[in-house]
């Protein structure tokens, strides 16, 4: 197969895998709407308090169908991503359409890792959602023709540092949807007891529990792409730190990452204050992969825009 | 003794101890880690002098008032300013503060062993107990020793605990933290960075003299620069033909590491500079040099060379001047390049194509007073027309050439040139072993639990009972794996 060949193949692979996302989506809306039940009135309900109940037992599949789409969608993102390497004979890290396919890749990794162990399920809908803004952004701001590297970015470093810094990207990004839903939660629970929809939502301290995990788990990797990067900065450019915006904006994210962690392990924060500062230091990463890479100078010019 | 409350006074000393309790607590490191990344926050939006200082002189004309405001607080030169340094050195400084009591108190604890076994096993986590069969004390030993945990073996009792290795980590990475800010301080004292500019052709002498900047460390000497030349035999670039984005650069060239050295043939690509000592070369831009000559009336040769051009977008349309300052009067040429030309109506001359397929030079001829001698430094590829006056406009191929009224210019032909950068970092070896034993120790404290797992067999009871600090996980199945060990599934 020629090189167009693999690039159309990259392009199906990923409307297909926008189509599957789109279905998870509706799986999850559907069954976020549907399993909360309002009795129907009767006679006794008559100018009584309603109360509504929780029981997903009839959209159970609509769970479950929405899960098995979102693991097609994932193979289908992967197929994408692997075609389009191919198309251009490289790995796909060469510009911000395909930082952001992949990024959506290890979004969804992590969400359907995670999912082994913790049920996440709830989260579908803002996953599924996330997943399609940033594949449709990439598709239709961000897209760019498969083409070789530029010679800055033939470096054997490219696959480790850029593809670290994308899987990092993804956890990051998975615990501050998780910080995100504790605070909404935390906020919903000082007013009274948990609206019906969000009883089967985990505990406070599961949550506040994971989405520690989650950084703790990636801060080393964070940690790793970030010196790749510097290793990398020191044989194409000739210093291996120079306060470039991206470097700056990947060092922030460290010091704010390093702050959470000492918060919670050293000083002990939990709940709010942990979120809010997960959430801090979240909004860094994002800040430096879309203000940087569009808007930005410095050396860090690949988005291909 | 009166019976009134005594209140310690502070005292110098106190006073001290004090600043220093709270310098080196956990809070105070918090904030200063907090305050260290919102500070390093203008430096990415402001245009600073160590990255972009053409930016930051565009930032002086078009933003007078506040550019003056900026430079006042350093914020042109963030990562050097004295509020910047201060933060992380007053981090630094708790760092130490933290780390080296602890470094100690860990370091003696590597030999320690264990707290005694507490009294009442019942009250602890993890506790089960059942009647003895006799052996379970040894079974337990042999399973404590064999998983490595440090065992205090007392008459009835084995007090076990294991995972030291997460405050060494944590202790390593903490120190390695320090040993990459050494390396850092080390390479601004000690190391040299500049950068040349060479036409295809010419030679570079490795003296101060030869660099179009260079910068030394605080410490480091002029003559410390080691005796290199190379030579810029050959630059090749190749651009993918339907988008004009480069696909690879490689640059020839024939070095001598010292006079006297048989010469060598050497590659440079962007990703693979070459080294000399602790010196290190490296290909950064390139662009077109038009190798022009200029004669005056009498044919008299008042200038010929290459002179490098500035590209100016992906088709490398480049703008340069060519100043005959030898001449009466002086002559400047206000010029661009292109290497692929094609008229535009909006534009004027546009290049299509980055390669030399149909290379023109267009210039404007100015004379009077380049304004050289006024000791304001000048950009090489600008020139100051506000005292010369216009004479003709014009646009030559290679190989042609013009008269005009006051000599003739050629346009001989058009090479590359090549933006070396040469750097010498003697500090960067301790900031990259620094960057790896961090990892390492990260790895080791985040993913090391550290626990202990008592055993006692009294009045033929069997009590164990386990405790993971940092409410770490996984012990639960360790301990049910050491119970079925004990009672011998």
């Amino acid at each position: 197969m020629s090189a167009q060949d693999w690039a159309y193949i990259s392009n199906y692979a990923i409307y297909s895998a926008m189509a599957l996302f789109t279905l998870a989506f509706f799986g999850h809306a559907y069954e976020t709407a549907w399993a909360v039940r309002t009795p129907i009135a009767s006679a006794e309900t008559q100018g009584n308090l309603v109360a509504k109940t929780f029981d997903n037992s009839r959209t159970q599949k609509a769970m479950r169908i929405a899960t098995a789409m979102m693991i097609l969608g994932f193979i289908f993102l992967l197929l994408g991503v692997i075609a389009r390497g191919i198309s251009a004979s490289r790995v796909p890290w060469g510009n911000m359409y395909e930082f952001s396919i992949t990024g959506a890749l290890a979004f969804t990794g992590a969400y359907l890792f995670a999912l082994r162990k913790y049920d996440l399920r709830w989260l579908g809908v803002l996953v599924s959602f996330s997943v399609l803004l940033t594949l449709g952004t990439a598709i239709t701001l961000l897209y760019r023709p498969s083409a070789p590297l530029v010679p800055a970015l033939k470096s054997t470093w490219l696959v480790i540092h850029v593809s670290t810094a994308i899987i990092s990207g993804g956890v990051f990004l998975l615990a501050n949807v998780i910080a995100a839903a504790y605070l909404y939660l935390d906020n919903m629970e000082t007013k009274g007891p948990r609206k019906v929809w969000a009883q089967r939502l985990p505990s406070l301290d599961a949550l506040d529990q994971l989405s520690y995990r989650l950084v703790a788990f990636v801060f080393p990797l964070w940690t790793f792409s970030v010196i790749a990067g510097a290793i990398w900065a020191e044989s194409a450019w000739g210093r291996y730190w120079g306060w470039d915006p991206k470097e700056t904006w990947a060092f922030i994210t460290w010091v704010a990452y390093a702050a959470y962690l000492h918060a919670r392990v050293t000083v002990g924060w939990r709940g709010r204050r942990a979120a809010w500062l997960c959430l801090l230091a979240g909004s860094t990463f994002l800040f430096n992969y879309v203000y940087v890479n569009v808007w930005g100078t410095g050396k860090h010019t690949y988005s291909g825009l | 003794m009166s019976d009134e409350t005594q209140i310690p006074e502070l005292g110098a000393i106190g006073l001290v101890r004090y600043f220093w309790r709270q310098l080196t607590s956990m809070r105070t490191a918090l904030v200063l880690l907090l305050l260290l990344a919102l500070v390093a926050i203008p430096g990415s939006l402001i245009p600073q002098n160590a990255q972009n200082p053409m930016a930051v002189s565009d930032y002086f004309e078009k933003h007078r008032t506040l550019a003056i405001w900026f430079e006042r607080f350093s914020l042109f030169d963030v990562y050097s300013s004295p509020w910047f340094s201060a933060i992380y050195i007053l981090l630094f400084i708790s760092l130490i503060g933290c780390v080296l009591p602890r470094s100690f108190e860990h370091l003696q604890a590597t030999r320690a062993l264990p707290p005694k076994t507490p009294k009442n096993l019942a009250r602890m986590e993890h506790f089960q107990s059942w009647s003895a069969n006799g052996n379970e004390l040894e079974i337990a030993k042999a399973w404590l020793r064999a998983k490595r945990f440090r065992v205090l073996e007392s008459e009835e009792s084995i007090a076990a605990e294991k995972g030291y290795l997460r405050e060494t980590g944590n202790l390593f990475f903490h120190i390695s933290l320090i040993l990459i800010l050494v390396g850092v301080l080390i390479g601004g004292l000690f190391g040299v960075r500049g950068s040349a500019i060479l036409s295809q052709g010419e030679r570079f002498v490795n003296n101060a003299t030869s660099y179009d900047t260079i910068s030394f460390g605080q410490i480091s000497k002029e003559n410390s620069l080691p005796p290199f030349t190379i030579k810029v035999d050959k630059f090749v670039a190749k651009y993918n033909t339907l988008t004009s984005a480069p696909e690879d650069y490689t640059l020839y060239v024939t070095t001598v590491a010292e006079p006297g050295a048989t010469p060598k043939q050497q590659v440079v690509k962007v990703n693979s500079p070459i080294t000399f000592g602790s010196t290190r070369v490296y290909l950064q831009a390139n662009g077109y040099s038009p190798i022009v000559t200029v004669q005056d009336k009498q044919g008299n040769v008042t200038f010929q060379g290459p002179v490098p051009f500035l590209p100016q977008d992906g088709n490398l349309r480049s703008i340069g001047a060519i100043k005959v300052p030898d001449g009466d009067p002086q002559l400047g040429f206000v010029s661009s390049f292109v290497p692929t030309y094609e008229r535009s109506t909006n534009q004027g001359a546009i290049s299509v194509f980055p390669e030399l397929l149909d290379p023109k030079l267009l210039f404007s001829i100015w004379q009077g007073d380049l304004g050289l001698d006024s000791g304001v430094p000048q950009s090489v590829y600008r020139i100051d027309t506000s005292k010369m006056k216009q004479i003709s406009l014009s646009s030559l191929k290679p190989g042609e050439f013009l008269k005009f009224s006051e000599g003739t210019i050629t346009f001989e032909d058009v090479v590359p040139w090549v933006n070396l950068q040469i750097v010498s970092d003697p500090g960067k070896s301790y900031s990259l072993i620094g960057g790896i034993v961090a990892i390492l120790g990260l790895l080791a404290s985040l993913f090391t639990r550290r626990r202990r797992i008592w055993i006692r067999v009294s009045a033929g009871e069997v009590q164990v009972a386990g405790l993971a600090k940092n409410g770490a996980p996984g012990l639960a199945i360790e301990m049910s794996d050491f119970v079925a060990k004990l009672k011998g599934n």
